[in-house]
């Protein structure tokens, strides 16, 4: 394959690539202007959908599905929430759309505002991004010396405000209405659905929340049209699948020679991203497991990495999906239940709470990782595992958000992937069988 | 009429009723568990045991469709058409899971807590639970801690259905419950400073469906499943919360609101429900007593009345009706004042009555879900005045009457108390000493009863059966629950004594005397529905009961048959 010329990254190697100057040297806001001088808030968003642009964020919904959820002839207000709360593990994507390129995501924004007829947004900046938040609101106050914010916006009767917001580091925010609930300024506990945020979101009024980098992609829609973003990327092959089209930000990271996010066409192989962009496995080892797309996304092994990683492909290996289109590698030295171990600790310490299944499941399963890793491990902790990680999970519908699956799909994969291993580390590490006999019963007969 | 199939069995429900999925199984006989579900406040959705599976209903082809995932029963609508399964072996894991997770880190010292016995882990644990713990994670009780004057909070036995916190956000409105930390580190707290110390704080107590929030009056005290409980009235305010009092042995442990619609909902404020030492108060007045040169001297219950009545009689007869005033005090029932009325008007047509005094502390306190504790803090005005202004030709108010005998019109008065505060200074009841005579039929000593010339013994709310009609106009039965103490006759007795009844004092056939004569409580001519009446509009929301006892009252309170009501309003039958 050639090499594929950036799109969302094509401005990050200037000098000062975060000004208002460098950005409209490179040819930025045109787009909104393209909008602003004759397009309705529906063309553009039937331009989105027609382009098939998926979010970014993680569950890969089609965005202009989204804007069109929004209410017609709403009276207002009409927000947008900018979800820049970046937490997946090992993803950094968004952060450099925000530190390098400020503008392409305000443009973005104006367009989605533009849009859905939002007038507000807000960005929810995570808190450990201080270099982000700090070019972002340059970059706001840039656009508004400049009059590309504020009142009747370049003339065209277009109102918008971007305020920045900071989240007080918590994974849960990065879920769109826990998000919704911490800007609030209350406890990020997801909200239940219905209502939809389209319907019902920040402070009651329907709300559209948004990925930075689905957002970036919009201008590049605008000004390139819908055929040029369709020629990347994999179409779908089942009428139910919306395809996986554009550009998309791959982070490769962990065990490999040169960490890196690099920008690529949808439906590149893991394989292609640690030999080609990543430079190899380090230390001239062979990779184990790759995580395709955040923590929360399962693993695959090594024999699955020619899977293309688009919003399709991890699912096809028993993957919760795409995710956040973070690679993250783990050599062929790395034990498997260290694996689980962070895993499950991660999503024990980052689980709101509310729903008991996911409160109590991945606090039970970090605990039992933890024993069997400390070397006390039993052989049925596997079965218990296994059960925990069947139980919990927006997909049962057993929880409220998808936090649960998150947690669920780790486990998942490394028990049916990687079961052999875990016995093995069992039966090594703890062979007089340290509480093999069976725990005391609650209550010896249950009679009713 | 919608139809709405719960695990196979069709049920009707009306089309204006907004249901849950509970609700629409519960009619059916179907017990759907939950925890975080509270009729009385916001829907989170988030204990996760109401889980079940749901589907709809092809109304022409009569095909079912069902949905893939399981959803919350609160949460979930029923509508027309809706099917429900509670029963699925999908369902039941979960159930089974929830309760696992929670008790995960639950201590289990049910020994030692108070709210074994009506508790809902435990109950739900028999019917949902594992058999054998999985884990084995050995948990720890910590101790105990304040919230407030009247709460407790264990932390370790709480299963976080955010219901405490929402009734401070939304009933009582001052928000001092937060939830701390995050994930399996949650725990109930107030913000450093600023303690539980709302009106209302003790209801947090009633809705917490285990043991992490207790009552600190009720802490150690009884083992619920000894108690006995009573539907009863609070006589704290004029709106007339329906309560229960729960009774071991003649003695009042607690008081709990009853869920009512036409009155208090399902809350009860902390006046009601902490401040009744005047039960017990070991000043309680213990028999009837007649002044001599000395003091007062104990006597008989006959003798007694008879020299009440001589002497009150005396004065009617020889200064006429009207200079006798005859005081029904508002703390009387309804029955209780009829006999009154009756019993003073039968000496002579004409003699006074008056309304007693109506104790008015500052102003309505009206809480953020609706909830007031009204100012006039007594149970029965409204009806007193009723049957006053329906019975007599003379009738005074309290201040009318003080003037009355500051200018000399009434020489004679017998006065009822049964005011569960001092509810009369010395200055006033100075004003009495000008009569001839006074007599005083009071539950507690006064200034009043120091200067009367027969004092009767009465008894409290606790201890009688009547009905009340609150602010709104609302009748309500209360039901003794502790026998009279000591030397003291109920109330209605001692009328229905001097009127020469025979046999004991029935409230409900003197209801049905009253309602024939006093028109006002005419609707109530056969008794009073459960929940209340309300007289001047004949309008009702009537609970929809059920044989089931979990939905029925959604306080947890151990299962008396008096709990079995619904939070369900139907519309007016």
């Amino acid at each position: 394959m050639a090499d594929f010329e950036p799109v969302l990254l094509s401005n990050i190697h200037k000098q000062d690539s975060h000004t208002l100057p460098v950005y409209q040297a490179g040819g930025g806001y045109q787009a909104i202007r393209k909008v602003l001088s004759g397009m309705s808030p529906n063309d553009v968003i039937e331009l989105v959908k027609a382009s098939s642009l998926r979010g970014r964020g993680g569950a890969g919904f089609p965005c202009g599905l989204k804007w069109s959820f929004l209410p017609k002839d709403h009276p207002g207000p009409i927000y947008m929430c900018v979800n820049a709360d970046e937490s997946e593990p090992a993803t950094f994507n968004n952060r450099i759309l925000m530190e390098q390129d400020p503008h392409q995501v305000l443009e973005g924004i104006m367009i989605g505002c533009f849009a859905t007829r939002a007038q507000t947004a807000y960005i929810y900046v995570r808190f450990e991004y201080p270099t982000a938040y700090r070019r972002l609101q340059g970059a706001i106050d840039e656009c508004r010396a400049a009059g590309l914010l504020g009142k009747n916006i370049q003339g065209s009767g277009f109102n918008l405000d971007i305020f920045l917001h900071r989240g007080a580091a918590a994974y849960i925010c990065g879920e769109e209405t826990g998000l919704i609930e911490s800007l609030e300024g209350k406890r990020a506990w997801p909200r239940i659905k219905p209502p939809f945020p389209a319907i019902e979101g920040a402070f009651r009024k329907p709300t559209v929340v948004n990925n930075i980098e689905t957002l970036s992609n919009v201008p590049h829609i605008v000004n390139r049209g819908v055929e040029w973003f369709k020629s990347m990327g994999i179409p779908s092959t089942n009428p139910k699948d919306p395809g996986s089209y554009g550009p998309k930000l791959y982070c490769v990271s962990g065990h490999v020679n040169t960490p890196c996010c690099v920008e690529l066409p949808l439906g590149v192989t893991a394989r292609e991203l640690i030999d080609r962009h990543g430079g190899g496995v380090w230390k001239g080892r062979k990779a184990k497991a790759v995580i395709p797309g955040g923590l929360s996304m399962g693993i695959m092994t090594e024999k699955e990495l020619d899977i293309p990683l688009d919003f399709a492909g991890p699912g096809k290996v028993g993957c919760l999906g795409l995710g956040t289109a973070a690679v993250t590698v783990m050599d062929e030295t790395v034990p498997i239940i260290d694996y689980l171990y962070n895993a499950s600790r991660f999503f024990a310490h980052e689980s709101c709470g509310q729903c008991t299944p996911c409160r109590e499941g991945t606090s039970w399963a970090s605990r039992t990782i933890a024993r069997i890793k400390a070397g006390q491990g039993r052989l049925k902790d596997l079965e218990i595992l296994q059960s925990i990680s069947q139980s919990i999970g927006i997909m049962p519908g057993t929880t409220i958000c998808g936090l649960a699956d998150g947690a669920a799909w780790p486990l998942k994969n490394a028990l049916s992937k990687f079961r052999g291993e875990l016995e093995d580390y069992i039966r090594t590490t703890n062979p007089g069988g340290y509480g093999q006999e069976e725990p005391a019963l609650a209550l010896v007969e249950l009679t009713h | 009429m919608a139809t709405i199939t719960v695990d196979g069995k069709d049920i009707e429900i009306g089309d204006n009723e907004r249901l849950n999925v509970i609700q629409a199984a519960d009619r059916a006989g179907v017990s759907i568990p939950f925890y975080c579900w509270h009729p009385g406040l916001s829907v989170v959705a988030s204990c996760r045991m109401c889980l079940v599976e749901t589907g709809t209903k092809n109304k022409e082809t009569g095909e079912i469709s069902m949905m893939p995932k399981l959803v919350p029963a609160c949460q979930t609508p029923a509508k027309d058409g809706t099917v429900v399964v509670t029963d699925s072996p999908k369902v039941k894991a979960n159930q089974n899971f929830v309760q696992e997770g929670i008790l995960l880190d639950h201590p289990v010292d049910c020994p030692i807590c108070d709210q074994a016995g009506e508790c809902w882990l435990q109950d739900y644990y028999f019917d949902y639970g594992h058999k054998e713990r999985r884990a084995d994670i050995h948990p720890f009780t910590s101790k105990r801690r304040d919230l407030g004057t009247h709460v407790s909070l264990f932390a370790d036995r709480c299963v976080m259905c955010s219901r405490c916190v929402r009734f401070t956000r939304e009933v009582s409105g001052e928000g001092e419950l937060m939830v701390i930390d995050r994930g399996s580190h949650a725990e109930i707290d107030v913000f450093p400073g600023f303690p539980l110390e709302n009106k209302l704080s003790g209801n947090v107590n009633d809705i917490c469906p285990v043991g992490a929030l207790c009552s600190t009056d009720f802490l150690y005290q009884q083992r619920v499943w000894f108690l006995e409980a009573q539907d009863s009235i609070c006589t704290r305010c004029s709106t007339g919360c329906a309560t229960q009092m729960h009774v071991n042995q003649d003695h009042l442990y607690r008081i709990q609101p009853r869920y009512n619609p036409n009155a208090n909902d399902w809350w009860m404020c902390d006046i009601g429900r902490y401040e009744n030492q005047f039960v017990n108060a070991p000043e309680r007045l213990d028999g009837p007593r007649l002044k001599n040169s000395t003091g007062f001297e104990a006597m008989e219950w006959s003798e007694a009345m008879r020299e009440a009545h001589g002497r009150v009689a005396d004065v009617a007869l020889q200064h006429g009706g009207r200079h006798l005033a005859f005081v029904l005090s508002p703390f009387l029932t309804c029955e209780e004042a009829y006999l009154a009325a009756r019993y003073a008007t039968g000496i002579l047509p004409d003699v006074t009555l008056v309304v007693g005094k109506v104790p008015v502390v500052g102003q309505d306190e009206k809480f953020k879900g609706g909830f007031t504790i009204r100012a006039e803090k007594c149970p029965n005005r409204r009806g007193v005045e009723e049957i006053a202004r329906g019975l007599g030709k003379n009738v005074l108010d309290w201040n009318g009457l003080l003037a009355a005998i500051g200018a000399g019109e009434i020489r004679g008065a017998w006065v009822t108390g049964g005011y569960p505060e001092a509810w009369i200074d010395d200055a006033e009841a100075a004003t009495f000493e000008r009569l001839e005579s006074l007599v005083v039929q009071d539950i507690l000593p006064s200034p009043l009863a120091r200067r009367a010339q027969v004092v009767l013994p009465g008894v409290t709310a606790f201890e009688k059966d009547g009905c009340y009609v609150n602010q709104g106009g609302v009748i309500q039965t209360t039901s003794w629950g502790l026998r009279p103490r000591g030397g003291a006759h109920v109330d209605g007795q001692i009328f229905a004594d001097l009127l020469k009844r025979t046999g004991l004092y029935q409230s409900a056939e003197v209801l049905r005397e009253l309602a024939g004569a006093v028109p006002f409580f005419a609707r109530c001519a056969e008794g009073v529905p459960p929940a209340g009446l309300n007289l001047v509009t004949g309008q009702e929301k009537r609970p929809f009961s059920t044989e089931l006892g979990t939905v029925s009252h959604p306080t947890p309170t151990f299962r008396s048959e008096a709990s079995r009501m619904l939070e369900v309003e139907s519309p007016t039958l």
